[in-house]
């Protein structure tokens, strides 16, 4: 397959592991901060690849992983009111809330429809007028746009019974706040190539320079990762702290014009607690005033952010790069997809579902 | 509702759609249940189907009811030969519907050389089923002279998979979701009763074959290992997903070893009987595509590893719960 093949071949794999072996003379630590990637290093193997002096940690990048429980039990609440259908994409539906989860609310009756777009949720609005339709809006940069689309083409339509929950979060702020906790271990950063792809790099420009820190835009496929480790590794080598482009052929600079036209449109820069890192400044995304109209939580009331229980799960640490998950005490034994105990072990592209799912220790 | 009620509409329905269509001397008898003669082994299986749409791209719940129930009694080294339908209906579901999908049923019994010879209908109220559920049960004899099961798995056998993986479960999505791709990618639904009896019939000791439906290659494998007390190795790179399959897995985040299919299955056969086994499973269309794909060895019993496309190794495990489509 054009595009995806020619990322995958052994050999060229093993020709970037051995030059990031040669060129390595100290440990390095690297975090990539997409679920995607954490899929795609775990799933083909990337990190046996690699000289044991290179630590790849799980940051926060799975959007389901980082949506704070009151959203969830926000929309467990507004899907168990009369007359309303909630549209959410799949893997929102297992993530638990504080007392429930939207898959069991499901079964119990709600009307909560999969979506594979947020404009199938606008087709869902005009079919069933009679409804309240609320879409749970949630993902990084990658979704912002389309999700933003779906209120901008509401609003031309004049769809009345169309809003969203909106649980939008920002990468850029939460690599800030990853490098300012005390005891940081990060020392370079692959940043989401889809990410990139909609906003651009120029904002990661600050943060490296001012932290010290390589940051290098990485694509999803196993070249793209071990092209974006060489390229950090060879930064750090030579002491140097910049802003690189790997994923070249979808990325641009500036990013994607028209996506980040209609995202400031609909949306404005909101604080935004994050599971596992508690609030970050201007961290997220909530409807701008100009569509307030959509917004579920002026339809519905506003979500009340509470104080997380973690429990035993130590999801939040995994969450910020700090653990692995298979040095959680709890890992695949108390927990596991079928019992899970955090977000991180529910969620398909969370580090610990992809740890159980790829790296399970024999017989576990 | 009528139709369900026992009394003349039901008489009707049956005179006019099903036993037209599955026309046979157990039928035609008109009894509460069919007698038939069955020396020896025999295999004994039941499955229900209730798979939404009812019709989709390259097949439909009828056909699935009759290939998913002889396929499994093919699993079990069995000829499949009389099965038993019921069928749950929707009141308001259209005659032509239903008459579509008995026709669906009569063709697959035909192909795959089963009677359906009893059944039993029912009729539910509108808004308690989508459309249509059908159970079958199926008894075949068993012809292979030594078990097939788990238990018989050894060290050093090897895994035979008999064509490429998820179209099945990437067909039923679609139509469902009405997700419009590029390509239409139609079920791989069919009976694989031939290629099963062929290895039998060709004295291949087969020790132990698992078709691969819900769950998937993953599931089946991990199952066996199990079962069989054993470890097993896989070379993701052997194994064949067409490109459409695989380009719609990529972009719902699904894993093509995890997808349902209707129409494939895997061998495990001794090393020596490979070159041989595949040979005769690529006589026949369902299984034109076997290839080998990996084989057992000692291990912790359920372990099942996956060398990846670049070299390194990965755990396969089952699916948990249901695969869904993730956010980006």
């Amino acid at each position: 397959m054009k595009y995806r093949d020619e990322y995958r071949t052994p050999d060229a794999a093993r020709g970037y592991a051995d030059t990031i072996a040669r060129i390595t003379t100290r440990p390095w630590t690297l975090m990539e901060v997409c679920g995607g990637q954490t899929h795609a290093i775990v799933r083909f193997g990337i990190d046996q690849l690699l000289p044991e002096t290179i630590s790849l940690i799980h940051g926060p990048g799975c959007p389901v992983c980082v949506t704070p429980i009151a959203y969830i039990d926000k929309a467990l609440e507004i899907a168990g009111l009369p007359g309303v259908i909630l549209c959410t994409f799949g893997d929102m539906l297992r993530v638990p809330g504080t007392h429930s989860d939207l898959s069991a609310a499901r079964a119990r009756g709600a009307d909560i429809r999969v979506v594979y777009s947020p404009l199938e949720a606008l087709t869902v609005a005009r079919e069933n007028p009679g409804d309240e339709v609320v879409f749970f809006a949630v993902g990084f940069e990658t979704t912002a746009p389309a999700n933003a689309m779906a209120v901008y083409q509401a609003e031309r339509a004049g769809l009345e019974n169309f809003s969203v929950l909106v649980s939008q979060v920002l990468v850029p702020p939460a690599i800030r706040a990853l490098l300012d906790r005390p005891g940081n271990q990060v020392q370079g950063f692959l940043a989401a190539g889809h990410v990139c792809t909609i906003t651009g790099y120029e904002a990661y420009e600050p943060i490296a320079r001012e932290h010290g820190v390589p940051i290098v835009v990485t694509g999803f496929e196993p070249l793209d990762i071990l092209e974006g480790v060489y390229r950090c590794v060879r930064q750090l080598e030579k002491g140097e702290s910049c802003v690189e482009n790997q994923y070249s052929r979808a990325v641009r600079r500036p990013g994607n014009a028209m996506a980040q036209h209609v995202m400031q449109a609909v949306f404005q820069m909101v604080p935004r607690q994050w599971r596992g890192m508690g609030d970050i400044p201007a961290s997220g995304l909530g409807v701008s005033l100009a569509y307030r109209s959509f917004d579920a939580e002026a339809r519905f009331g506003t979500v009340n952010g509470e104080a997380e229980t973690q429990g035993e799960c130590l999801s939040g640490a995994v969450l910020r790069g700090e653990i692995r998950p298979d040095q959680c005490p709890a890992f695949g034994t108390r927990c596991t997809p079928e019992r899970p105990l955090g977000v991180t072990m529910v969620s398909e592209e969370g580090a610990c579902a992809a740890y159980y799912r790829y790296r399970r220790p024999a017989g576990g | 509702m009528a139709h369900g009620g026992g009394g003349r509409a039901m008489a009707q329905l049956l005179d006019d759609i099903f036993r037209p269509a599955f026309d046979n001397a157990w039928l035609a008898q008109q009894h509460d249940g069919a007698v038939v003669d069955m020396p020896g082994a025999m295999a004994f299986t039941t499955d229900s189907y209730v798979v939404r749409p009812l019709f989709f791209p390259g097949s439909d719940i009828g056909t699935m009811a009759v290939h998913g129930t002889v396929n499994d009694l093919a699993m079990c080294g069995a000829r499949p030969q009389y099965l038993s339908a019921g069928f749950i209906l929707e009141e308001g579901l259209p005659l032509a519907t239903l008459c579509r999908v008995v026709d669906s049923m009569a063709a697959a019994a035909v192909e795959a050389g089963v009677q359906i010879v009893t059944g039993d209908l029912k009729v539910v109220e509108r808004g308690k089923a989508d459309g249509v559920y059908i159970n079958t049960a199926g008894v075949g004899k068993v012809v292979a002279p030594k078990p097939v099961e788990p238990a018989r798995v050894q060290a050093g056998d090897r895994i035979l998979l008999s064509g490429d993986l998820g179209r099945h479960g990437v067909a039923v999505m679609t139509a469902r979701e009405k997700l419009e791709l590029e390509s239409a990618i139609e079920s791989d639904c069919a009976s694989v009763v031939q290629p099963v009896l062929a290895l039998l019939e060709e004295g291949i000791d087969v020790r132990c074959l698992r078709d691969l439906t819900r769950g998937g290659l993953a599931s089946a494998l991990v199952e066996v290992s199990e079962s069989a007390g054993l470890a097993a190795e896989i070379r993701e790179v052997d194994i064949p997903v067409r490109e459409d399959v695989s380009a719609f897995c990529e972009l719902l985040g699904l894993d093509p070893l995890h997808v349902a299919n209707e129409g494939r299955f895997i061998t495990i056969v001794a090393e020596q009987d490979v070159a041989r086994a595949t040979d005769i499973l690529r006589q026949y269309p369902v299984s034109q595509g076997a290839v080998e794909i990996g084989h057992f060895v000692q291990g912790p019993a359920g372990l099942v590893t996956a060398s990846s496309m670049i070299g390194a190794s990965r755990v396969i495990d089952r699916l948990s719960g249901e695969q869904l489509p993730r956010i980006c």
